[in-house]
């Protein structure tokens, strides 16, 4: 064992095990909330913009660039409509709910 | 910010993101898991602005003011029963941004901390999440056109399954195509445009190609497939770019879809291939009108409510003849009236009923029902033996008692029991076969009465009658 790791075995690792949580921390989530689930795996999945807020901020501009600024803006649309929608439904849910009642669940 | 500082910031990012996932678990801490959510996202973006600070910030927070003033909007105004179209919507844009900031990565990887020219491992990963950014981004808009009902317009955005002789062969040959454009990608020497465009072209061609024969009603795994896609394309652009929160944030994401995708199959006892392969219910749409006539016993919304308010106990069973409708706050007020002449009134929700995943739920929550009336499948199905009357809205495959018959093509889907309740009432809009294009021998049996007519209506109707 000489060197250091690949990093794209270290990525390897983190997926792998990001898939793992994502299996277990699904399972539980109650299918009543499939919608919002939806939603909101939707914004989250606009994480994206990450990787486009980079492109646009190269130091040239460029077609790169560019294209970076254009998916910052359609990525932008996903972070503010996921989020929000996500909320309006979840209030929904809320609302109905009598004050103070506890339920098991 | 040192990388390794924003490496921490990423992690912070990514452990909230899990937490939002996490809050969804139950309808009283999904609203802190939202929370959760938006707290990931914003470090993630500040963090990545702090990283691009000395260049053109100023384009960046234009797009992102536009952007984010559109989301917004849309937010606000959507209604409940557009979910599906929304979420389509949505997907499509998260598979379009993963192809533009792939060819931004082609043309300059330094911008991202790649070397230049691109090493090949980083190509393989770029090639994985170009393709399955534009196969999610065109798949979702053909997707999107299908729940909009925008068939009238466009033949492709069909509700129908579109078939076509060799379709499954064309796929296939197209798909190994660019498998092969996409090993020039890797090989090239120069940063490989022409293939990359090769690549791109075929994987757009194919997301229309694989989603046009699908049809309306397998919508829910549809849409929960795509959901998985946007996830995979972006956690093969965090791959591409070594960042570890994409990679997180794409797999959890991949995930969710991907179990979605599952229980909705599950759901409809179908394979996910078969599913994917398209064309279900569309040669035997016909069949059913051949049968011999059979005579079904219709009444008025007098007739309904007379037996409704003589029930002790009512189950409403919703489908997507009720979002169609947009029906749910007219049956939010039946339910109120009889709960007030002492009837016990209860919903019953398939897991495929509507066009995604909980659709029901959803407007049944914004209706305002009580979500403890609100019963999954397998918590009901037991109930229905005891329950006075049924009350089917708009739904048809999800009751038909066929599936309990070898040979049906619906055979072993699981399905709500309401050929169970005493009396069923069935509204519907005419005698038409559901999806599966099957005769459904509920609307015949002695104890079903058929109140036709638009959801909508017939429940204001039921209603009227009932004070």
């Amino acid at each position: 064992m000489t060197g250091s790791v690949d990093p794209t075995i270290i990525n390897l690792i983190i997926f792998v095990l990001a898939v793992f949580v994502g299996y277990h921390v699904i399972w539980n989530v109650t299918p009543a909330l499939h919608t919002p689930l939806m939603s909101l795996t939707n914004a989250i999945s606009s994480v994206i913009i990450v990787g486009a807020i980079l492109a646009a901020g190269a130091s040239v501009l460029d077609m790169g660039s560019t294209m970076g600024v254009i998916a910052v803006a359609l990525a932008s649309v996903n972070v503010a409509g996921g989020f929000l929608v996500t909320q309006r439904m979840l209030e929904m849910f809320k609302k109905k709910q009598p004050k103070g009642e506890k339920r098991e669940g | 910010m040192s990388a390794n500082l924003v490496a921490l910031w990423y992690l912070v990012a990514s452990v909230c993101f899990i937490l939002a996932l996490k809050g969804l678990s139950h309808p009283e801490t999904a609203r802190r898991g939202n929370y959760f959510g938006m707290a990931g996202m914003a470090i993630a973006v500040i963090t990545t602005l702090a990283i691009v600070a000395k260049g053109h910030l100023e384009y960046i927070l234009i797009a992102m003011a536009i952007g984010g003033a559109i989301g917004a909007f849309v937010a606000r105004r959507v209604q409940m029963t557009q979910m599906p179209e929304l979420v389509a919507a949505m997907h499509s844009l998260v598979g379009m941004a993963a192809v533009l900031i792939a060819v931004a990565a082609v043309n300059n990887p330094a911008a991202f901390g790649v070397p230049d020219p691109m090493p090949t491992g980083n190509r393989l990963e770029l090639f994985i999440g170009t393709f399955v950014g534009a196969i999610t981004f065109s798949g979702s808009v053909i997707a999107f056109g299908k729940l909009a009902g925008l068939g009238k317009h466009f033949r492709l955005f069909s509700s129908a399954p579109v078939v076509f002789k060799g379709q499954h062969l064309l796929n296939l040959a197209l798909a190994l195509v660019m498998i092969g454009f996409g090993v020039a990608f890797f090989l090239a020497p120069d940063k490989g445009w022409v293939p990359f465009a090769v690549m791109a072209a075929i994987a757009f061609l194919l997301g229309v190609l694989i989603i046009i024969p699908i049809g309306g009603a397998d919508m829910p795994v549809v849409i929960s497939m795509l959901n998985s896609y946007s996830g995979w394309a972006a956690a093969g652009i965090g791959f591409s770019l070594n960042n570890s929160m994409l990679i997180i944030a794409g797999s959890l994401v991949g995930s969710s879809g991907a179990i979605l995708s599952y229980i909705m199959c599950k759901a409809m006892n179908r394979a996910f291939l078969s599913v994917i392969l398209g064309g279900f219910g569309a040669a035997e749409g016909t069949a059913a009108a051949g049968a011999e006539q059979k005579t079904v016993r219709s009444g008025s919304a007098d007739d309904a409510a007379f037996l409704m308010s003589n029930a002790e106990s009512v189950i409403i069973v919703p489908g997507y003849g009720l979002a169609v409708a947009r029906a749910q706050h007219a049956v939010k007020e039946l339910a109120q009236k009889l709960t007030e002449k002492g009837v016990t009134v209860r919903y019953a929700i398939h897991p495929v009923a509507g066009r995604m995943p909980g659709h029901m739920n959803v407007l049944l929550a914004e209706a305002e029902v009580p979500y403890d009336q609100v019963f999954e499948m397998e918590d009901i199905n037991s109930e229905f033996g005891s329950t006075d009357v049924a009350l089917v809205l708009g739904a048809n495959d999800v009751v038909n008692p066929l599936a309990y018959e070898k040979g049906s093509p619906i055979y072993g889907m699981p399905i709500l029991d309401v050929v169970k309740a005493r009396t069923v009432l069935v509204n519907k809009r005419s005698m038409a076969s559901g999806y599966a294009g099957l005769d459904n021998p509920l609307f015949y049996m002695d104890k079903t009465m058929m109140v036709f007519g638009d959801a909508k209506k017939v429940v204001e109707d039921i209603v009227k009658a009932l004070e």
